[in-house]
């Protein structure tokens, strides 16, 4: 591996995670779609940016730049505010404008530039290493990396700080503000880093992969965790390991560095939709064909056990008694057997005496509200799952 | 006469030039169990929330004790509507708890073993501790509710907020509600609840205030808990029959 290629591969991984600590926040607040509005609007911050510093990592132009998207957002804000339009619709009004108006700035007077509109767009990772920062003739490695190594220390200082503020105000704005701290600090704060690290990245890997990175590792981390720290680690490390995988994918490809990263991210995504343990596809399709299993069974030793008649336990006409409609009555019967909740006799369904007590507690457990009872009984519950 | 917990002097709250409340004056007195009732759109929650700063008045001042919201946050504590928050989020039980101690730490400061200790035992109070690090999306309606009120518990603040703690509980819950209610009573903390069940608030509260956009009438639930003032706020011929 020559020094350039682990050059992009670390400007690549700072660069994902600078982008799913706010991507976190983002996904949770419901506002994705913002980081993409910024994304783009922040495109004739950066053409004025560049215009005055003539570098395009100048911190001038970052905050410029940064500033146009906190403007996008206060723009959004507003025009929902009429409530003439919806948040999304405001959304899809504001960012166009303002990056068309970048795209004409860059036409205009831009042409001959290093800007240029599929750079903005998708960004080049693969020049990021030619760009170097010189002092007193010592090579201090890329100026991307240097932009987005800041970037990600200012985020993550910021992070620790105000951890504690970002997650209730996320979770409770009302509360929030009762305890005295002012959700819209924190509102403004979150969108000024989103906009601040999305102009670092933007060089790096365009407008759009930054949102790719902003909100597909949240959302995959989301899938995997009910804790909110975990979840930032695990955005980071969907992040990193993406960055590094889609370098790869487009070296071994011949490709573009962001889109492959782009496809490595959702792919990511969409393994982890299916398997996750607990909210995943396959995790839920098969929870809820346990689930009917399940409430079959009780129904089936419920219907036993309220009655005594012959005719109404047999076996043929279990289906008739008791309307099956999605789970076959065979293997609810086997089930039962299995548990030696019942025993035929003449194809006679009788309840044995453990599947009497178990229906009993069956009952309660349906009746009760006491928590505690409840609670004991669910460990019970998963017994009988085939 | 005891002390005023609360003032509100000429309150109005409009949302898009419609009044919603309109020149509320109100004063509740220290260590009353009071039910804010009214039909919908009444501005009950509206009344909560402008008290409590976080909807702006557009006219009307409130005290805490005599002072302004700002400087007492510390004795005030809020459980707002369940509907009100995202119970997806990524948290456990136990972490929401710890939310009503952030008020006393401040910015920045993070809480400690202190703070894990005062969520505990507001969990305990609630019946909740056995679900402590159960994610907050896994807890029945009733349960996520106990969750909001142990939160505002553990704020020990002089004076508590409840929006509609009853909706949609199931009945451990409402007895669970019921029995906080009452300590908080008994340590002469200050209650105001938004309430629906016009059947339960001769049995719930002392105090009682009806609210339809302007205040109809407030006082102890024996002088003012009557047909008249139902009617007044509920409109023609409302009536209930009220076991005294």
């Amino acid at each position: 591996m020559t020094s350039a290629q682990l050059e992009i591969q670390l400007i690549a991984s700072l660069v994902a995670i600078a982008c799913a600590i706010p991507g976190t926040f983002l996904v949770l607040r419901k506002m994705a779609m913002i980081s993409d509005a910024i994304s783009h609007s922040i495109l004739p911050g950066i053409v004025v940016g560049f215009f005055i510093t003539q570098d395009l990592n100048s911190p001038l132009l970052i905050l410029l730049a940064a500033l146009t998207g906190v403007l996008t957002v206060v723009l959004v804000e507003k025009i929902q505010q009429t409530k003439l339009v919806k948040e999304d619709t405001a959304i899809g009004l504001v960012f166009p404008a303002l990056f068309s108006i970048g795209v004409i700035m860059i036409a205009k007077y831009a042409n001959d530039v290093h800007l240029d509109i599929d750079a903005v767009l998708l960004g080049e990772l693969a020049f990021t290493p030619f760009d170097r920062v010189f002092y007193n003739g010592i090579d201090f490695g890329p100026k991307s990396l240097w932009v987005i190594a800041v970037i990600l220390l200012v985020t993550l200082t910021l992070l620790l700080l105000f951890y504690k503020e970002l997650k209730m105000s996320t979770f409770d704005a009302g509360l929030a503000t009762s305890l005295g701290f002012s959700p819209a600090i924190i509102h403004y704060g979150l969108m000024s880093v989103a906009s601040i690290t999305t102009v670092g990245a933007f060089d790096a890997v365009g407008a759009i992969l930054v949102v790719a990175l902003m909100i597909a590792p949240a959302a995959t981390a989301y899938l995997l965790t009910t804790n909110l720290t975990k979840m930032i680690i695990l955005a980071c490390f969907f992040g990193v390991f993406s960055a590094i995988a889609g370098y790869w994918c487009a070296n071994y490809l011949d490709a573009s560095i962001a889109g492959s990263i782009a496809t490595v991210l959702g792919l990511v995504f969409f393994a982890v939709y299916l398997f996750a343990p607990h909210k995943g596809l396959i995790a839920v399709l098969y929870r809820e064909k346990q689930q009917r299993i399940e409430v079959s069974l009780i129904t089936f030793i419920l219907h036993l056990k309220n009655h005594k008649e012959v005719e109404e336990r047999h076996v043929n006409h279990l289906s008739e008694h008791i309307n099956w409609q999605k789970v076959r009555s065979k293997t609810v019967l086997d089930l039962a057997l299995k548990n030696n909740f019942v025993s035929i006799e003449n194809s006679i369904i009788s309840l044995t005496e453990k599947g009497n007590e178990f229906t009993t507690k069956a009952i309660d457990y349906i009746l009760t509200n006491e928590d505690v009872q409840i609670e004991d009984m669910k460990k019970d519950f998963f017994l009988f799952r085939g | 006469m005891e002390k005023i917990a609360v003032k509100v002097d000429d309150l109005t709250v409009a949302y898009n030039y419609k009044p919603v409340l309109w020149d509320i004056d109100l004063q509740i007195p220290e260590g009353v169990l009071m039910a804010i009732v009214g039909p919908n759109g009444a501005g009950k929650s509206t009344l909560i929330k402008a008290i409590l700063g976080i909807l702006k008045p557009i006219a009307g001042s409130v005290t805490i004790f005599g002072k302004p919201y700002a400087t007492q946050r510390k004795h005030v504590a809020y459980v707002p509507q369940k509907g009100s928050v995202d119970w997806d989020f990524p948290t456990t039980a136990l972490d929401v708890v710890m939310m009503g101690t952030y008020g006393s730490l401040g910015w920045i400061k993070r809480p400690g073993p202190n703070e894990k200790k005062r969520a505990l035992e507001a969990l305990e109070k609630v019946g909740m501790l056995s679900f402590k690090s159960r994610q907050i999306s896994q807890l029945s309606g009733g349960q996520q509710q106990r969750i909001f009120l142990a939160r505002a518990l553990v704020q020990d603040a002089s004076i508590y907020f409840m929006d509609e703690p009853f909706q949609g509980v199931d009945a451990t819950t409402e007895v669970a509600i019921i029995n906080i209610l009452k300590e908080l009573r008994k340590a002469n903390k200050t209650v105001v609840v938004v309430h629906h069940d016009l059947q339960t608030v001769p049995e719930y509260f002392d105090w009682v205030t009806f609210l339809n956009v302007k205040k109809i009438a407030t006082g102890p639930v024996k002088d003012t808990f009557n047909d008249d003032n139902l009617t007044k706020t509920y409109g023609i011929n409302y009536k209930v029959s009220i076991q005294k």
